[in-house]
């Protein structure tokens, strides 16, 4: 992929990730509820951070916060920046922009992301084209099958003209990677995205994510349940319950030595497939009595 | 224990229709989802049944409990051929087996009190509940660690471990003497999951029966099989007692699949959990400073 005059000057603007007093809450017959508050993050160029937590953490929304893409009832104070730019205070039109360029985002389910009536290859063109403006089609098209190269996808000439259900979920989700990758974005967030994957596919497109940052320096947000996963590909992390941090730092020092109780309980809770560890101990943030 | 194995399958084979394929005249092309599956299973034991999907080992599963019917093979429960029964014959042999599914809340009828939910199964035998149908719902939610006051709820009242609590006491509802857990906990949160874990294994301690665990987490498979398979392709590729397949994988599958488990890395978890163990002792007396973490 050739870089243009336009990329060497994103470049240089690339930054860090900057979150402070993130909230978002949603209106209840009772009032209004937090579903994350007070959260701040911060994510050096190149890095990778994970959020983790159980469901209802508050996790995805965190992520669907910083890019603007809550459902409209949601409201959401606190300030994301992004280098010197705050995303906070831009036009819809000004997020656009960003989403899928210098941000791009995966999710779990690649079949629901894509369209089913599009070939793969239309649809990661489009992407790029969307945010290349007077891009030929060609030319596009030339990106889209290099994206699908870098992604190991066999073949790719051939398959980008595949549509979404000839794909494997594990292909699809390469799809998803490559797409995501077309416009060379400073930041990747991943919201549980090996989760729907068996385990064989889920170690390939991990394994990906990581030669993806090696080569290209993308930043990443992992957003998981899953604690193996987060402690193999992440630097940094930040443990959620209920919308609030409990605990964050280098992933060494919170595997090894975990501070907060809830992290000590969930850790606990973790079955490990080395050994058999007695009665699990279990916490109980669900009101599951035991 | 050189008793009858509760469960013994031979060469089983399930063939599906392939869509699209054949017409009037011809017959269609068909798919071996299941390709000559043995299995044994002893009263009281716990055999995972693991593989990635397509492997057939929900296939399998069913095929074990009728729920679906045997292209070729048989199927013994506590030696009598079960492949063929029919009739009263069949019923009998529902009220010996039972299944947990992986979702709770498509499981459970959404319009059915969790009373109407647990007794279903006996109504179905056409057996009373013992004790009235109340006091049995309750007795049955307590042993599951649920709030026997909370016997009239719906589903959707409960948490998705608590609703996944009633799945399992209505299995228990008849008095199985085999309870095979389709991905039971596969949909839960670690913490929630872990209690199901352990309240599976509880109950089999108290109970004696035997659990068919399906599975593709093996991490939870090392926490309550006795024996492991290893599916690949409608095949069993491995089988044998829990440690040899996770220590000593012969084939392979086994070693891939093993391999493909993201872990934590294993001087962290000792640093953990020797610091755990240090926090435990120092809140209880100090005769009690071993670290005996590793109970049952």
């Amino acid at each position: 992929m050739s870089i243009t005059t336009t990329d060497t000057k994103r470049r240089a603007a690339t930054g860090a990730l900057t979150v402070r007093d993130l909230t978002v809450s949603f209106p209840t017959a009772t009032g209004s509820v937090d579903v994350v508050s007070h959260l701040d993050l911060d994510l050096e160029p190149g890095s990778a951070l994970g959020i983790v937590g159980e469901s209802g953490s508050g996790k995805s929304l965190t992520s669907l916060a910083m890019m603007g893409l809550l459902p409209p009832k949601a409201t959401r104070t606190g300030t994301v920046t992004l280098g010197t730019e705050d995303l906070t205070s831009m036009s819809e039109a000004q997020l656009r922009r960003i989403r899928g360029d210098r941000v791009a985002m995966i999710f779990q389910d690649p079949l629901s992301s894509l369209n089913p009536y599009y070939t793969v290859g239309a649809q990661i063109e489009e992407a790029y084209r969307s945010h290349r403006r007077g891009v030929t089609r060609r030319k596009a098209h030339q990106v889209a099958v290099e994206a699908m190269e870098r992604v190991h996808i066999k073949d790719a000439a051939r398959r980008a003209d595949h549509y979404p259900h000839q794909f494997s979920g594990g292909m699809r989700q390469r799809v998803m990677i490559a797409m995501a990758l077309a416009t060379e974005p400073e930041l990747l967030i991943a919201d549980e995205p090996t989760t729907a994957l068996d385990v064989t596919v889920q170690a390939q497109i991990l394994a990906l994510l990581q030669e993806i940052r090696r080569e290209t320096g993308t930043s990443l947000i992992l957003i998981t349940h899953d604690l193996a996963v987060v402690s193999e590909v992440t630097d940094h992390i930040v443990v959620m319950r209920s919308g609030v941090c409990v605990e964050r730092g280098p992933v060494e020092a919170i595997f090894s030595d975990p501070q907060h109780h809830y992290t000590q309980r969930l850790f606990d809770a973790v079955p490990r497939i080395d050994d058999e560890i007695g009665d699990l101990r279990s916490l109980s943030p669900t009101g599951d009595h035991r | 224990m050189n008793a009858t194995p509760i469960l013994q399958a031979e060469h089983l084979v399930k063939e599906f229709p392939v869509a699209g394929s054949g017409g009037l005249v011809t017959r269609g092309r068909t798919f071996r989802a299941v390709d000559g599956v043995d299995l044994t299973l002893a009263a009281g034991e716990t055999l995972a049944l693991v593989g990635e999907s397509g492997s057939g080992k929900s296939t399998t599963a069913r095929l074990v409990t009728r729920l679906i019917d045997v292209t070729s093979g048989t199927v013994r429960f506590d030696g009598q051929d079960i492949t063929g029964l029919r009739g009263r014959d069949l019923h009998e042999f529902r009220s010996e087996v039972q299944v947990v599914f992986q979702d709770p809340y498509s499981s459970l009828n959404p319009r059915h009190t969790v009373e109407r939910i647990v007794t279903a199964p006996l109504l179905y035998q056409g057996r009373k509940p013992p004790g009235g149908s109340k006091r049995f719902t309750q007795s049955l939610m307590e042993r599951v660690g649920l709030d026997p006051n909370q016997w009239q709820r719906h589903p959707a009242q409960f948490s998705g471990g608590q609703a996944q609590r009633i799945g399992v006491a209505r299995a228990l509802a008849v008095g199985p003497r085999l309870v095979v857990c389709d991905e039971a906990v596969s949909a839960l949160d670690v913490s929630v999951q872990a209690q199901i874990i352990n309240l599976l294994r509880d109950l089999q301690r108290e109970e004696g029966f035997s659990y068919l665990f399906i599975a593709h987490d093996l991490a939870v498979v090392r926490q309550i099989a006795t024996r492991v398979a290893v599916m690949c392709g409608g095949r069993i590729v491995e089988a044998g007692d829990r440690d040899d397949v996770f220590d000593h994988p012969q084939h392979d599958y086994t070693r891939t699949l093993l391999a493909a488990v993201p872990r934590i890395r294993p001087e962290w978890e000792a640093a953990r959990r020797a610091r755990a163990a240090e926090r435990h002792s120092a809140r209880r007396e100090p005769v009690d400073a071993s670290p005996a973490r590793r109970g049952a």
